[in-house]
């Protein structure tokens, strides 16, 4: 009894610590913009400053900020799902076939994951501009997925060594093709790792600012996170909080649909029966 | 429904070494055939070169009359039973029993039929909606077998399919395999280290060690006519005893006591000096219990000797009876335990006695033994010296050459 007590007090400040912020950043949506800036703070919105959905609706209707919605869900989708079928690929390769070259394989994809990200966005921009794709969706994609293979890879491939190779050869037995085991049995097996990778993937592309900020200078590919930062209201030597407060809110929406609709995936994934007799 | 021919198949891997050396084997349109041996014998390397999931480096393999070396596994419409079954834990039972005929691209109404009738016959029916994860490991075994009669294969061919089962289960799915297999008919291939499997299952065994085929006959051939010292010992339980034996004339002596050999065992034995002697536990029997029951048998002789433990079973009684042996003999025996996975500590003879007899631990007793089923074989090479090779079936012929080169 006293366990449990302890364990429950223990989330309730873990929730605390982590949820506070968010709880905030919701409340401030809520408020005012001139009560804001005159100064609110409690928790609630004081009295007669209750905004209601105003700052969402006025969020909205900002042209920029739907441009930026739309460019930070297409990257970072497109980023995602080239990444993870690469990853892949590659993975099932490392865990399976013995090529020259694959310790070499492994450590520069690790290599490359030691790159500070910064210290590429200078070559990145000179690049990209003689290459014309400065400004571009793939001008951001290909960032994202160099940055995102390496630890896609690891983890994939740490999941395909787990599957036993007899599985492939059982299918392979019952008529199918290499691509058609790989395709039905291995990947279907692999699928929380598949997804694992897909979400960390995700996560890097949409919460990327280094990337977004240096490699965009208009509303054509700047993603979210870049966004917010160029978000002035009417007034240039006010940032409009509330309506920040609730960008960042609908900014956070996406990734939690996301969240929830893998994680689903993932716990099925595994629950779904031993390989092993 | 195929023959399959192996003509002097090996297998050699990267660094050199023979997992499979130079086997022939023919199995017969609708033969059950068993490859058995102990482990590292190759007899899965030789299963698995039949499937094409392993490469064959020299011979040829020939399935319905069509060479099969460079052929994928795909190609070669077989099917395969795996020691850990090899479900797909995603699918369903129906999907996984399903599985070869999506991949034929059959049309669903047929799929369903033949999935279902796969199921009815291996009772699946009520399970067909379930997850391997989630059945008995009796059931997974049917779930594997299920997946291999649905499809119209070749031949089947099961990798050990009983090993991961408990001893009640592995006995009915043993039953169930030999029914199966003689209602469809189909040419089977089996791997086994299981000799009672191997007696009980085939119709004709191969018997392999470290890659070379030792002999190749019928389950009763190999019992009664065993080719070598390998398989006597393999074949059998409780296993075949050897005892040191001088043969001069007609007469041999054992560590008991003298026994008269039959006219044709003395003359394949003579002038060879020390030989190991073979005889079967059920061979002996307790002296007084001959007697009286009548069952005075001709050419046996009877010993007195000390009993160290007796195990009754009811039916039979097991007595152990120690004894020693010359250097040479029991070097050879010593070596035989090794290739057989064994740990014999000590040499001792094993005999099968009535379950009426009355003979105690400790005790002196009277030991009965027929001469006329014992096997003489030559401890230098190993061989059976008073084969009867009508009866014998084919015996790897590298025996004696293999012994003077060890592996």
């Amino acid at each position: 009894m006293k366990q449990k007590i302890g364990i429950v007090i223990g989330v309730v400040l873990i929730l605390l610590w982590c949820l506070l912020p968010v709880a905030w950043i919701i409340s401030m949506s809520f408020k005012d913009e001139a009560s804001i800036t005159n100064g609110n703070p409690g928790f609630l919105p004081g009295d007669g400053t209750f905004a209601g959905w105003e700052n969402y609706r006025a969020v909205w209707d900002n042209d920029q900020f739907r441009r930026a919605i739309w460019n930070s869900i297409g990257i970072s989708l497109i980023a995602t799902i080239l990444s993870v079928i690469v990853a892949t690929l590659a993975a099932y390769a490392i865990a399976r076939l013995e090529f020259t070259g694959k310790r070499l394989v492994l450590s520069m994809a690790l290599a490359i994951a030691m790159f500070p990200v910064v210290s590429l966005v200078g070559p990145l921009f000179d690049m990209w501009r003689a290459f014309g794709i400065y400004d571009t969706w793939p001008g951001l994609i290909i960032p994202y997925m160099s940055f995102t293979l390496p630890l896609a890879i690891w983890t994939l491939s740490a999941f395909f060594r787990e599957i036993p190779w007899e599985m492939e050869q059982a299918a392979q037995v019952d008529g199918a093709t290499s691509w058609q085991a790989f395709r039905k049995v291995i990947v279907p097996l692999a699928a929380p790792g598949v997804f694992t990778a897909a979400i960390l993937t995700f996560f890097f592309a949409w919460n990327d600012f280094v990337f977004g900020i240096s490699l965009t200078s208009t509303e054509a590919a700047r993603p979210i996170p870049a966004s917010l930062a160029f978000f002035v209201g009417a007034d240039p030597f006010n940032r409009p909080a509330s309506l920040l407060a609730a960008a960042a809110v609908i900014a956070t929406i996406p990734i939690i649909v996301i969240v929830l609709i893998f994680q689903r995936k993932i716990v099925a994934g595994l629950t779904s029966g031993a390989v092993k007799g | 429904m195929a023959s399959i021919e192996m003509k002097n198949i090996v297998k050699q891997y990267g660094d050199g070494f023979p997992a499979v050396n130079d086997v022939s084997i023919d199995v017969a349109d609708g033969e059950f055939m068993i490859l058995v041996g102990p482990s590292g014998c190759g007899k899965s390397t030789l299963l698995r070169m039949i499937v094409g999931l392993e490469d064959i480096t020299d011979g040829d393999m020939v399935i319905g009359g069509k060479k099969v070396n460079d052929l994928s596994p795909r190609d070669r419409n077989l099917s395969m039973v795996f020691q850990n079954y090899a479900l797909y834990p995603h699918l369903s039972v129906y999907e996984n029993i399903a599985f070869p005929l999506r991949l034929a691209k059959k049309p669903n109404d047929e799929v369903d039929k033949l999935v279902k009738d796969a199921a009815k016959t291996l009772e699946l029916t009520e399970h067909l909606d379930r997850k391997p994860g989630n059945l008995s490991g009796g059931q997974r075994q049917r779930v594997a077998m299920g997946r291999a009669i649905v499809r119209q294969a070749d031949a089947f061919l099961f990798d050990e399919p009983l090993s991961n089962l408990d001893a009640k289960l592995r006995g009915q799915m043993r039953t169930e395999i030999s029914r199966l297999q003689k209602r469809l008919g189909i040419t089977t291939v089996y791997v086994t280290h299981d000799q009672t499997e191997a007696m009980t299952l085939g119709d004709r065994v191969a018997v392999l060690k470290k890659g070379i085929l030792q002999q190749l006959a019928t389950p009763r051939e190999l019992y009664e006519n065993p080719g070598n010292l390998f398989v006597a010992g393999f074949i059998g339980s409780p296993p075949m005893n050897f005892l040191p034996i001088e043969v001069s004339g007609s007469r041999g002596k054992l560590p008991f006591g003298e026994v008269e050999l039959p006219a044709d065992k003395a003359r394949a034995a003579e002038g060879k000096g020390l030989l190991i002697a073979g005889i079967r536990p059920e061979h002996f029997e307790d002296a007084s219990i001959v007697s009286s029951g009548g069952r005075e048998r001709e050419g046996g002789a009877t010993f007195r000797t000390t009993v160290e433990v007796v195990e009754w079973l009811g039916n039979e009684t097991y007595a152990y009876i120690p004894f020693e042996a010359p250097p040479e003999v029991e070097k050879q025996l010593r070596q035989l335990e090794q290739e057989l996975d064994g740990e014999a500590l000590r040499t001792q003879l094993v005999v099968s006695l009535d379950g009426a007899s009355r003979i105690q631990e400790g005790q002196e007793a009277e030991i009965w033994m027929d001469a006329s089923k014992m096997h003489l074989f030559d401890p230098g090479t190993g061989q059976n010296l008073t084969v009867d090779r009508e009866h014998a079936g084919q015996i790897g012929e590298e025996t004696v050459s293999e012994q003077a080169t060890p592996a």
